[in-house]
């Protein structure tokens, strides 16, 4: 099985948990900091079983560390939505919303796939995923059934995050081989439950579901955004300043 | 305290004569139980300042969990910062069984009217800085509020149980990560030394000024809030620390510190009080960082509170209707 597979929901988990921990000391309340904390605790672990399952398919003697740490923006496949900037915590909150929902459906795929470290790697995240789902969309629904300036942020940052959703669902030669070899799912599949579960929660919070068809699309394939270079940057900085250094 | 006429107590003063009498029989203080004012207006200073302490200390630290250098490093040092703040809602909570609201005491906090520990005044950095606050920094925490869950108030003495067995886990991931470093390139070496330079100080200025300058302590001991003073418990952090540098190999940056074979105990060279003042009183490296972050957190945040509060009051609404 191609690395880039696994390497593909890792890189998510691990751009997604690398961006929620610049939270942590400066949530709105204190007990967001946990929480956030908590979240992305999750979803470092589930980065490193991806990415240590990719390196050992690779075969070329990379472990986790070295694909979080020396691998250049161009060879991340994580989706858009996952890298885009903290922004406020209704631009957190929906990046969250509209990624914790996807997982939660695409996780459910996995765990049937007949590839057995995959489903076992998925059931594992699926269960702490569903309970991240539960928070954001409560925030969702907090801030969008809040106050007037709360309602106006959340459906600003839902519109602005909307063209990065579409890319969850187009799938590319490898999806179609991965579907059709029983290991992993096709993307398409997951929009209409997407889309329903979206409308119920927007519903709920008093949003109105963006209208924008317009996808912007690229991350599957390493063409990001300029927000993860700087990302990059951050993070990798003392292991790419010391490369003979363990830490 | 008024002990009455002549060293007798004064008749209604029952209630003063049960709360001595509880702290001379090393009963617990319970929220419900009188105590004097004095000492509520104490445990709440001194509570609310160590909530605050674990709060601010979140943010040097937090520092580098964007940068940390491999996924395991990451994940312990967020869980880290993540049972600090942990810690600070415990506090706080223990502080608010005196009476004192929460976002009091944070108001209180972001005027500059309540202090918290001066060390997080330093910044972080290097990486070594996270191991450097976990070892010293954390290991002094250790120290202090050890003889803490002894105390007299029971919430605070509970709480602090509980604290310090996690703490312990910190300062080991601290050493850990000194020990990785000073066993590492030599490059990683020098960065652990560096951090040993500059943490040193600071730490043994944690406990406090000198016994002979603190103002809080007699009183303090009394009511058993405090079990040791600040002299000894400074005295227990270096003996303990001195042996842990020398099996780094790392270099104590005190000349004239030495070991006294009558006493047992390291002497150290003099302390800079000057500096522990000065960063007291706001002139340290980071005073106004620190301060100022914790205020924009809770500043950019109060739209966030203010949503979530309107959303409950709808939903109590829609649910009494």
């Amino acid at each position: 099985m191609p690395a880039e597979y696994p390497l593909r929901f890792g890189d998510n988990a691990l751009v997604l948990a690398q961006r929620l921990c610049a939270w942590v000391g400066h949530a709105p309340v204190m007990e967001e900091d946990v929480a956030l904390a908590n979240v992305a605790l999750d979803l470092f672990g589930q980065a490193r079983l991806w990415l240590s399952y990719a390196g050992e398919l690779e075969a070329r003697g990379r472990d986790e560390d070295a694909l979080t740490f020396h691998r250049d923006a161009r060879e991340f496949c994580n989706v858009l939505l996952v890298e885009h900037e903290n922004g406020d915590f209704a631009d957190t909150t929906a990046r969250s919303y509209f990624y914790d929902l996807w997982a939660s459906l695409a996780l459910g795929e996995l765990t049937r796939s007949g590839d057995e470290r995959i489903a076992a790697i998925a059931q594992k995240a699926l269960k702490e995923v569903r309970y991240h789902l539960r928070r954001s969309q409560d925030w969702l629904i907090r801030l969008g059934d809040g106050t007037p300036e709360s309602h106006a942020r959340m459906q600003r940052a839902a519109d602005g995050l909307w063209r990065f959703t579409g890319e969850l669902f187009i799938g590319d030669r490898l999806d179609d081989e991965m579907a059709a070899n029983g290991t992993g799912f096709a993307p398409e599949r997951l929009r209409d439950p997407w889309l329903e579960r979206v409308h119920e929660a927007f519903s709920a919070a008093t949003l109105t579901v963006p209208a924008g068809t317009w996808t912007q699309r690229g991350g599957k394939q390493g063409v990001h955004t300029e927000a993860l270079g700087y990302m990059l940057a951050e993070m990798q900085v003392l292991p790419r300043a010391m490369p003979e250094a363990r830490w | 305290m008024s002990d009455g006429i002549e060293g007798r107590p004064e008749p209604d003063d029952a209630r003063q004569q049960c709360f001595e009498s509880r702290l001379d029989r090393a009963l617990k203080i319970e929220p419900p139980d009188w105590m004097p004012d004095a000492y509520r207006k104490t445990l709440t200073r001194q509570i609310s300042q160590h909530a605050h302490s674990e709060i601010v200390g979140m943010l040097p630290e937090g520092n580098w969990i964007t940068r940390a250098p491999s996924l395991h490093r990451k994940l312990i040092l967020l869980a880290k910062v993540q049972d600090e703040a942990g810690h600070g809602l415990y506090l706080y909570s223990a502080a608010e069984s005196l009476g004192t609201p929460r976002d009091e005491l944070v108001a209180a906090l972001h005027a500059g009217k309540a202090k918290y520990s001066s060390i997080f005044n330093y910044p972080t950095l290097t990486w070594a800085d996270v191991g450097a606050i976990g070892w010293l920094v954390d290991g002094a925490a250790i120290i202090n509020q050890i003889p803490i869950t002894r105390c007299s108030y029971g919430p605070y003495a509970r709480a602090m149980v509980r604290i310090c067995k996690e703490e312990s886990f910190h300062q080991r991931q601290g050493f850990d990560i000194m020990w990785t470093l000073a066993h590492g390139t030599p490059p990683q070496r020098a960065m652990a030394q560096d951090a040993l330079d500059r943490w040193w100080w600071p730490s043994v200025m944690m406990f406090g000024p000198p016994d002979a300058a603190s103002v809080h302590n007699e009183q303090s001991l009394r009511w058993k809030i405090k079990l040791f003073t600040n002299d000894e418990l400074r005295q227990k952090f270096i003996d303990q620390t001195v042996p842990q540098a020398e099996r780094l190999r790392l270099t104590i940056p005190d000349p004239q510190l030495r070991w006294n074979e009558e006493t047992q105990h390291y002497e150290i060279g003099p302390v800079d009080w000057d500096e522990f003042y000065r960063v007291v009183g706001g002139d340290g490296p980071c005073n106004r960082e620190r301060l100022s972050a914790r205020v924009d957190a809770w500043n950019d945040g109060a739209w966030v509170r203010d949503a979530a509060a309107e959303h409950a009051r709808k939903r109590a609404g829609s649910e009494a209707a």
